[in-house]
C-alpha cells in the first residue's frame, strides 16, 4: 500500500527490537472485551485510477457553473479565484504543516497569518483581527459570548435579518449557558427595527448584519449608537466580505466587535465548508478575543519574526477559563484570503466590489422593467429580494430545468415572505446570463 | 554534526505585503464590465481598505519565499504527539478540487447535489463502523468543535431526562480543549488523577461519580500514549449513576479495526479527520471533527441529517429533539472529501495495518530511546510515547533546548510540555507513514543531541541555529502585543 512504507523485513527487525512476536502482540495490554472481533465492514480499497472515476462520477451529478447559472448567495458566494492563488495555496509547506507551536520553523505560516490579520482588520476598519474561526456563524456566536464576558451581562439582542442559519447556530451555542437571545423584528424597508431596544436593559450586545440577509445595507452607525446608549457592545456581522471593498466599513461606524464570513475572499464554496470565520475588535477588547493571535517580535539576533501570542486566553493554557475552546481553526483558508486580498490590491477590490454592485443593480432594473416587484427599497450590495408572482415554485422549477438557479426561496425562513426570492449577482454572472433570467421568468 | 540531515541553505528574506508593491499594480484579472456604473448613495460608500497594490509576480514570489521558511510533513518527520502528522495523499487534494464538488452551493436543491450527499452518507457510515457506534454527524468543523457538540448532546440527553447535571469528570491528562468545551456547556470540570501506571482506575472514578455528574470525558488511548485498560469498568461506574461516557477520539490512529469503542461503553466519540484520516493540517486547519453516537443519542444530533430513501439522498430537518446547528451549513465538506477518499483508498485491512504500524513505530522509538532519554512510563505504549528531560537536569538542559536542537538536525520537534502530568514532557508520535530508516535517523539525531547535552550544552542553549530565525522573544510579544501592521 503506497502510504505504508514498511516491508516485511522492516517489520520483522522492528518487532525484534520491541520484543514482541507479531503485530497483534503489540496490543497485549488491551483487555479482550475491548477488542474488535471481526474485520471492519468497509468497501475494498480502490486504486488511484478507480478512485478518480468514482469521485468524478459523484462530481458530475452536481449542479455547478458553467453548466448552471447560479443566482444564489445567502452566505455562500461564487467569485472568481485567480489561478495564482490556487497554485500558491497548494505549496505543501503551507498545506502539510500544523499549528506553528515551534515558530523558528513556521515563519511562513506565522508571517502569512500576521498579514491576513492585518488585511482583515483593514478591510473591516478595526484594530485587531484574530487568526480565523470556523465560519461566519460560529464567529458570530463567539463574538456574542465575548460581549457577554466583557460586559458581564447575560442578554443579547440580534436582528432577525441576520442569516437564519447563523441565528440557529447562536441559539445552539447559547442554549446551555442560560444567557438570553432576543430577536429584533424588521421593517417594510428591509432593515432591522431597533425600536424594541428602547425598552431593553442589561444588554451585553446588539448584533446586526450588513448587508443583511435581504441584501440591504443597514445603518450600523445609528444602531451602534443605540447599543452604546444602553451600554451594550455593537456587534456587526456580515456574510459577504467583498461588500467592504465598496461600502463603509463597520469599524468606521463605531462597531466594537465585527464577525463574519470570509469565504468570498478566494475560498471555493465546497458545499459550505471549509469556510472562513472572521472576528475583529477594538484594541481595548484584545484580551477577551477568542482564538489564535499572531504577533510580531524579534529573535535573539534582533531579526523581525512572528509568533503565536497572548496564549493565556487559550484552551491549552487556561483550560476551562479560556475565552474559547478553539484549537485547530481555518488557517489555510485565512492564508487563501490574504493571497486573494493581496492579489486584488486597493484598486482591484474597489473595482471588483463596484462591478458586483453594478451588475446586481442592472438585474434589479431589468426585473422592474419586466414588471416584477423588488420587495425592499433600501440600497443593497450584490443581493436583493424580488417577488415572483403566485405559483412561484412552479416558475422556479421551470427555471431549474433550464439550468438557471433563480436564487433562494425565502419561504422556509420567513413564512410571511412566500413567493419572495433572494437573488445574488456577482462578477461571475454576465449581462447575457441576467437577460436570459429575466426573459425566462417573464414567459 | 555528522549525523544531521538538517543542513544550511539559501533562503530569501521577504518583507510584509504592505512593505512592497507599487500604486496601480494589480495581481487580479478584473472581469469584463458589461453593465453601466450605477449611482451609489454617498452615505454608504466607504474609502475602501488600505491594501497594497501588488502584481501577480509580487504575490507569487512573496508566498513562494514564505513557504520555504516552513517545515511540513512533506519536508520531513513531524512527530507531534497527539496530532497524528501522517502523510496526506495527493490524490485526496485532486478529489476535493473536482469542479462539481469544489463549486457546489450548500443550499442547492437536494436533487442537484446527490453526489456530495452520497459521499457524506457513506462517510457517516464508515466512521460509525470504525468507531463501533450507530450514527454520525459531520457538522463539527474541528476536534474542539466536535467536543462541544458532544457536550451539547450530553446536555440534551440529561435535559430530556428532566434532570440537568452540573459537573463532568475530566482526567488530569486531558487536552485543554476538553475542559474548555465542557465549560461552554456550563459544566464544572471535576478532575481525576491517573494512577502510577499512567491510566485511570475505576475506583478513583467511583469515588467522585454521583448523580450530579453528567459523565466523563475520557481520551483513549490517553495523552500518555497508553490504553485506558479499565475503560469498561469505568463506563459501568458512570452508567450506573445515569451518566454518559464521552470519548475524545483524537488518538484513534492507534486502534482502527482493533478496538470497538461501542463495546467498551462509549456513548459519544469525536474524531479528527485531519489526524487519523490523513487530511492535511493546513498550518492550523481547516480540520473536521465528526461525532459518532450510540442509538440513544441519535435523536439529539445536529440537523439537517443526510437520509437515504429509495436510492435518493435527502437532507432532513425534522428531528424535534436535535441540539440544533453548530455550523452554518454542513461542516467542512472539502475536508470530508479527502477523508472519504483516504478510507476508499485504504480499505479495511490497510486501516487496521496503519494502526498496527503506528503502534509498532512508537514502540520501536520507545525501545531505542529509553536508555538515552527518561521514559515516563516504561510499559507498552500505543501510537505515541512520552519521555522527559529528567536525565538532562544535571547539565541544565531542558526539553525546550533539546526540541530546538532537533530542528538543526532536520526534524520538527515532538509535542513538548504536554501532558502536564509529566514534567518536561516530550510526546513523540511518529505515525505509520514514517519508514524504519527515517525513524532510525530520528533516533540517531536524538542520541547525538543527548551526547551534545553532556559534552557541549551551549550548543543546545543556542539552538536552533539553522532555521530562518533563532529563538524568539515571546515575553515581549505578549507584554507589548503587536497584532497588525
Amino acid at each position: 500500500m503506497l502510504y505504508l512504507p514498511h516491508t516485511t523485513d522492516d517489520i520483522a527487525s522492528m518487532l525484534e527490537v520491541v520484543g514482541v512476536e507479531d503485530l497483534d502482540g503489540l496490543f497485549s495490554t488491551l483487555p479482550a472485551e475491548c477488542r474488535k472481533k471481526d474485520d471492519l465492514n468497509l468497501p475494498e480499497p480502490l486504486s488511484e485510477w478507480e478512485l478518480n472515476d468514482h469521485m468524478e462520477a459523484l462530481s458530475n451529478t452536481m449542479a455547478v457553473s458553467p453548466e448552471y447559472k447560479m443566482f444564489m448567495g445567502a452566505g455562500s458566494y461564487e467569485h472568481f479565484i485567480p489561478a495564482s492563488v490556487s497554485y500558491l495555496l497548494s505549496r505543501s509547506e503551507f498545506v502539510t504543516s500544523y499549528t506553528p507551536y515551534q515558530p523558528e520553523v513556521s515563519q511562513g505560516t506565522l508571517q502569512g497569518i500576521y498579514e491576513y490579520q492585518t488585511l482583515a482588520a483593514r478591510l473591516l476598519g478595526m484594530d485587531i483581527s484574530t487568526a480565523s474561526h470556523y465560519d461566519g456563524a460560529t464567529a458570530l456566536a463567539e463574538s456574542l459570548l465575548m460581549a457577554v464576558r466583557i460586559t458581564k451581562r447575560s442578554k443579547v439582542a440580534i436582528s432577525s435579518l441576520i442569516h437564519p442559519l447563523y441565528r440557529r447556530v447562536v441559539k445552539t451555542y447559547f442554549e446551555p449557558t442560560g444567557f438570553e437571545v432576543i430577536e429584533l423584528k424588521y421593517l417594510d424597508s428591509g432593515l432591522t427595527d431597533t425600536s424594541a431596544l428602547n425598552e431593553m436593559d442589561d444588554l451585553a450586545a446588539v448584533a446586526v448584519q450588513s448587508p443583511n440577509f435581504f441584501g440591504c445595507v443597514e445603518d450600523l452607525q445609528a444602531i451602534g449608537q443605540k447599543a452604546h446608549d444602553k451600554k451594550a457592545l455593537s456587534v456587526a456581522c456580515f456574510t459577504e466580505a467583498l461588500a467592504y471593498g465598496l461600502l463603509k466599513s463597520p469599524g468606521s461606524q463605531d462597531a466594537d466587535i465585527v464577525s463574519g464570513e470570509g469565504q468570498s475572499l478566494g475560498i471555493p464554496r465546497s458545499f459550505g465548508g471549509p469556510a472562513l470565520g472572521m472576528v475583529a475588535s477594538r484594541k481595548q477588547y484584545m484580551r477577551s478575543l477568542p482564538g489564535r493571535l499572531v504577533g510580531q517580535t524579534k529573535d535573539l539576533d534582533g531579526k523581525r519574526a512572528f509568533v503565536l501570542t497572548l496564549a493565556t486566553r487559550e484552551q491549552h493554557i487556561r483550560r476551562e477559563k479560556a475565552t474559547s475552546n478553539i484549537c485547530t481553526n481555518n488557517s489555510l483558508c485565512a492564508l487563501a484570503a490574504a493571497m486573494y486580498m493581496a492579489s486584488l490590491g486597493r484598486t482591484g477590490i474597489r473595482e471588483l466590489a463596484r462591478l458586483n454592485y453594478d451588475k446586481a443593480e442592472y438585474l434589479k432594473k431589468e426585473l422592474k422593467k419586466a414588471g416584477f416587484k423588488i420587495s425592499f427599497d433600501s440600497p443593497t450590495f450584490n443581493e436583493f429580494v424580488v417577488e415572483l408572482p403566485t405559483d412561484s415554485a412552479a416558475t422556479y422549477k421551470r427555471l431549474l430545468e433550464k439550468k438557471i438557479v433563480a436564487g433562494l426561496s425565502l419561504a422556509p425562513y420567513y413564512p410571511e415572505l412566500t413567493n419572495h426570492y433572494l437573488l445574488c449577482v456577482t462578477e461571475t454572472r454576465s449581462r447575457q446570463d441576467m437577460d436570459r433570467l429575466v426573459s425566462e421568468v417573464k414567459s | 554534526m555528522s549525523k544531521s540531515i538538517g543542513t544550511s541553505g539559501l533562503i530569501l528574506n521577504e518583507p510584509l505585503l504592505w512593505e512592497k508593491g507599487r500604486k496601480g499594480r494589480c495581481g487580479f484579472s478584473l472581469p469584463r464590465r458589461d453593465v453601466e456604473t450605477c449611482p451609489l448613495d454617498k452615505q454608504l460608500e466607504g474609502d475602501g481598505p488600505d491594501f497594497p497594490d501588488l502584481s501577480e509576480i509580487d504575490v507569487v514570489r512573496h508566498y513562494t519565499r514564505l513557504s520555504q521558511w516552513n517545515f511540513g510533513v512533506d519536508t520531513g518527520m513531524y512527530p507531534l504527539g497527539s496530532c497524528t502528522m501522517k502523510y496526506s495523499p495527493k490524490t485526496n487534494e485532486k478529489q476535493a478540487s473536482l469542479p462539481g464538488l469544489a463549486g457546489a452551493h450548500p443550499l442547492l436543491p437536494t436533487t442537484l447535489s446527490q453526489g456530495v450527499l452520497k459521499m457524506m452518507f457513506e462517510l457517516e457510515q464508515y466512521l460509525a463502523e470504525i468507531t463501533g457506534m450507530d450514527a454520525t454527524t459531520l457538522q463539527p468543523a474541528a476536534g474542539a468543535h466536535g467536543e462541544l457538540t458532544g457536550m451539547l448532546l450530553v446536555h440534551a440527553f440529561h435535559k430530556n431526562k428532566g434532570a440537568q447535571r452540573s459537573k463532568i469528570i475530566i482526567p488530569d491528562t486531558a487536552h485543554g480543549t476538553n475542559p474548555a468545551s465542557a465549560a461552554l456547556c456550563g459544566y464544572r470540570p471535576v478532575p481525576v488523577t491517573s494512577n502510577e501506571q499512567g491510566i485511570l482506575s475505576a475506583e478513583a472514578i467511583a469515588e467522585i461519580m454521583d448523580e450530579d455528574t453528567a459523565g466523563i470525558m475520557i481520551t483513549n488511548p490517553n495523552t500518555l500514549g497508553l490504553f485506558e485498560e479499565n475503560s469498561c469498568e469505568i463506563a459501568e461506574v458512570i452508567h450506573s449513576k445515569g451518566g454518559l461516557v464521552y470519548c475524545d477520539g483524537a488518538n484513534m490512529n492507534a486502534v482502527m479495526g482493533i478496538v470497538d469503542m461501542g463495546k467498551i461503553g462509549v456513548d459519544v466519540i469525536h474524531l479528527n479527520l485531519h489526524k487519523t484520516f490523513s487530511t492535511p493540517h493546513g498550518g492550523g486547519g481547516p480540520g473536521s471533527g465528526p461525532v459518532c453516537v450510540k442509538k440513544h443519542l441519535e435523536r439529539f444530533l445536529p440537523v439537517p441529517r443526510v437520509v437515504k430513501q429509495n436510492h435518493i439522498y435527502l437532507l432532513v430537518e425534522d428531528y424535534p429533539e436535535s441540539v440544533g446547528k453548530i455550523s452554518a451549513f454542513h461542516g467542512n465538506v472539502g475536508v470530508m472529501i479527502k477523508a472519504y477518499s483516504y478510507i476508499r483508498s485504504m480499505g479495511p485491512m490497510n486501516l487496521k495495518k496503519a494502526s498496527q504500524l503506528a503502534v509498532l513505530n512508537a514502540n520501536y522509538i520507545k525501545e531505542r530511546l529509553k536508555g538515552t532519554l527518561h521514559l515516563a512510563y516504561d510499559r507498552p505504549c500505543m501510537h505515541e510515547c512520552v519521555f522527559s528531560d529528567e536525565h538532562q537536569k544535571a547539565q541544565k538542559v531542558t526539553t525546550l533546548d533539546m526540541a530546538k536542537r532537533l530542528m538543526d538536525y532536520g526534524f520538527h520537534p515532538p509535542t513538548v510540555y504536554f501532558p502536564l502530568v509529566v514534567h518536561g514532557a516530550i510526546m513523540v508520535e511518529p505515525t505509520e507513514t514514517e519508514s524504519k530508516e527515517d525513524i532510525d535517523e530520528f533516533v540517531e539525531a536524538f542520541k547525538a543531541i543527548v551526547t551534545e547535552a553532556e559534552q557541549d550544552p551551549g550548543l543546545l542553549h543556542e539552538a536552533p541555529k539553522r532555521p530562518k530565525v533563532r529563538r524568539l522573544d515571546e515575553v515581549t510579544a505578549a507584554r507589548k502585543p503587536c497584532l497588525a501592521g
